[in-house]
């Protein structure tokens, strides 16, 4: 072709948006990127210089992904979100995330991720409240493909009448999926969670997507302190061929269950065959425990339980707020410990039998109506404490929980004294009395 | 025991109740403090109610939220308690035992007789500060009402100093902190007008905050071991 000829489409019109010609000396926006070391996650997590910044949980989940060798991010930008993929979108543009687009709507976001995490290649995505639940179907299938993957939850209300604070209701849908299910207190755990969940998820006997979840707007659009390693530094890359299923195999399972005969026909071979598997993705859940406790330093923390008159046990950012009412407690004089739990799938059972064998009085606050947390402390120190387990107080519709409905509760709860903020049927354990319960049950 | 205010400020739209409180918080964090601040955002618009919340203390701060049981709360405009001109109310709703209402009005205002009761009742302290008045003495506009409010509470607190509100100032108008909304950036940008450079503006905020820091220590409000603060000497030749 020579110069005087005009380029045409096929329609004869000449074309005349062309490629940007390359600027010589133009600064490479992926410089930095390229430059990144990659180190091992012991490395990364435990010995890695860290420096203090004073950022938002958006912001935290960004710098999370930089470190993290992301292969693909998938965005949709429901209201309410986060600004999370879209900053993300920002690293996708400095070439630390090497594929990014704009999905059409969840359905399409969670499946592309599972296509994605099919075909080998690490995945982070996050959406929120109404869009999380959108996303379900996807979301609840990708522990049964064993597809490992991060997402990050934003909590909003998902219930009519519309609102779009935070509330973290959605929790409990996402807790019965199969999935890793982190719950972050503050813009630090997201930083940290959102790394760890990578590596977790990824290792051979785990294999499954982590979800991470934070109370949305409190921890996404404020800041806090966030101690992270330098940006130079990233994970290593997925290396699929080590995960607990073939890449992108049709002629194994999980792809082959999906495509043969069997799984397909009301037969006794069927349901075996998904039963077992259902057992396997719960039993890789059950694996999991090993490397929270190795790289997150256990499912829960505990502060001051023993010889404690009373334990706040709580997630989230109701574990801020409680390290507050243990403070307000402290002031007047009660001994009140804390239990902060990071990881609800899976579910610190063991410990908390041991922690609460000798505790007489639980208080368990919550950012949602129907009290998934308080449920999941009883049935899992059943038989093992006497404790008398207090369901709230809870907020819900986006309140911010004032700090002193907790100290009311812990001491309504220690000296017997009615409580105006939780219902009697929310009071759980040892010293409940039925016949309370019942006629509560019976004037509602 | 830790030293905490969790303050509630309310006021209406225009006088820069969220400005001043993140002038707040940063003038506390830059005397070696610990704050927070929770914007409450509803439909802003000029004279319409406005809330925002603050928390200051000497120890890290985990809570998070709007404040539903403050230790101070400040009415940044008569017409709050007037013409309820508030998301909370009453305008005291939740005030502490013994806590401070810091109003800006010149002189004591007379309340409805329960309202007055109720915060006898929870033995209130209420302090009734010209604001406005000092803002237009000083400086000869109202827009530093907020400034007057945040220099006095800064005084009655005891967690930040003079210097630090200082710097909180300029970090605010010399674009090293953060522009709260669009909007506020456009006002900012008439405000410089008014002043003619930014330099004036400054030093006309700061000597209205350090005259309502002075009003609060003349009054016996300010924390123990606050004292009057002097202009710097540079300063006060050219003023």
């Amino acid at each position: 072709m020579s110069e005087t000829e005009v380029k045409t489409n096929p329609q004869g019109d000449p074309i005349t948006s062309v490629a940007a010609p390359k600027v010589e000396g133009k600064k490479d926006p992926h410089a930095e990127a390229k430059r990144q070391r990659v180190v091992t996650p012991e490395y990364m997590f435990f010995e890695a210089p860290r420096t203090r910044e004073f950022i938002t949980g958006s912001e935290a989940a960004k710098e999370a992904i930089r470190r993290s060798n992301v292969d693909l991010a998938v965005a949709y930008p429901i209201t309410p979100q986060s600004e999370t993929m879209q900053l993300v979108g920002v690293l996708y543009g400095e070439g630390y995330v090497k594929e990014y687009y704009r999905g059409e709507e969840e359905v399409g976001v969670m499946a592309a991720i599972a296509g994605g995490s099919r075909a080998g290649v690490r995945c982070f995505t996050a959406t929120a409240g109404p869009g999380t639940l959108r996303g379900l179907e996807g979301i609840a299938s990708w522990p049964g493909h064993r597809l490992p993957a991060v997402a990050m939850f934003t909590c909003r209300v998902v219930n009519a009448p519309l609102a779009i604070q935070p509330d973290n209701i959605e929790i409990a849908y996402l807790l019965n999926c199969g999935m890793i299910v982190f719950h972050a207190e503050n813009q630090q755990d997201m930083f940290d969670f959102i790394m760890t969940g990578f590596v977790i998820g990824e290792k051979n006997d785990v294999t499954l997507p982590v979800g991470v979840c934070c109370d949305g707007f409190f921890v996404t659009h404020a800041r806090g302190y966030v101690r992270m390693q330098d940006r130079g530094l990233k994970l290593p890359p997925r290396d699929p061929w080590r995960g607990a299923v073939p890449v992108l195999d049709a002629e194994n399972p999980p792809a082959r269950l999906s495509r043969d005969a069997p799984v397909q026909k009301s037969n006794f071979m069927a349901y075996n065959i998904h039963a077992v598997w259902q057992q396997e993705v719960w039993a890789a859940v059950e694996r999991s425990r090993k490397y929270i406790n190795r790289y997150m330093g256990g499912l829960l923390s505990a502060e001051n339980v023993e010889n404690a008159d009373a334990v706040i046990i709580a997630s989230g950012s109701a574990a801020a707020q409680s390290r507050e009412a243990v403070r307000l407690c402290k002031e007047k004089g009660l001994n009140v410990g804390l239990i902060k739990i990071r990881s609800l799938r899976p579910f610190p059972t063991k410990e908390l039998r041991e922690l609460c064998g000798n505790v007489k009085l639980i208080v368990v606050p919550e950012f949602n109506y129907v009290g998934w947390l308080a449920k999941e402390v009883a049935t899992a120190i059943y038989g093992y404490s006497k404790a008398k387990i207090i369901g709230g107080p809870r907020v819900y519709g986006g309140q911010s929980m004032p700090v002193e409905l907790i100290v009311d509760e812990v001491e309504s709860g220690l000296t017997g004294k009615k409580s105006t903020n939780v219902a009697v049927s929310q009071v759980m354990g040892g010293t409940v009395n039925p016949e309370e319960v019942a006629h509560f049950m019976r004037s509602i | 025991m830790a030293r905490r205010f969790n303050i509630r400020m309310a006021g209406v739209g225009g006088q820069g109740v969220v400005t001043g409180s993140h002038i707040l918080s940063t003038a506390v964090i830059n005397a070696g403090g610990e704050s927070t601040i929770v914007p409450f955002y509803g439909s802003e618009k000029r004279m319409a109610p406005v809330e925002s919340y603050v928390r200051v203390s000497d120890e890290p701060i985990y809570e998070i939220g709007e404040i539903t049981f403050p230790h101070i709360i400040i009415i940044f405009h008569p017409q709050v308690i007037t013409h309820g001109k508030s998301y909370t109310m009453p305008f005291y709703y939740g005030l502490k035992e013994g806590g401070i209402a810091l109003i800006n009005n010149d002189g004591p205002m007379k309340l409805q007789k329960d309202q007055a009761h109720e915060l006898e009742e929870r033995r209130a302290k209420l302090y009734y500060i010209p604001a406005t008045k000092i803002s237009l003495e000083v400086s000869g506009m109202d827009l530093a009402t907020n400034m007057a409010l945040m220099g006095c509470i800064g005084a009655i607190t005891g967690l930040t100093n003079m210097p630090a509100l200082e710097q909180a100032v300029k970090d605010r108008f010399l674009g090293k902190g953060f522009v709260v909304s669009g909007g506020t950036a456009a006002l900012d940008s008439v405000v410089e007008r008014k002043f003619k450079k930014k330099q004036e503006l400054i030093e006309k905020n700061v000597a209205v905050m350090r005259a309502a820091w002075n009003y609060a220590v003349d009054h016996g409000w300010a924390a123990k071991d606050v004292q009057r603060a002097e202009a710097p000497v540079a300063a006060a030749a050219t003023a």
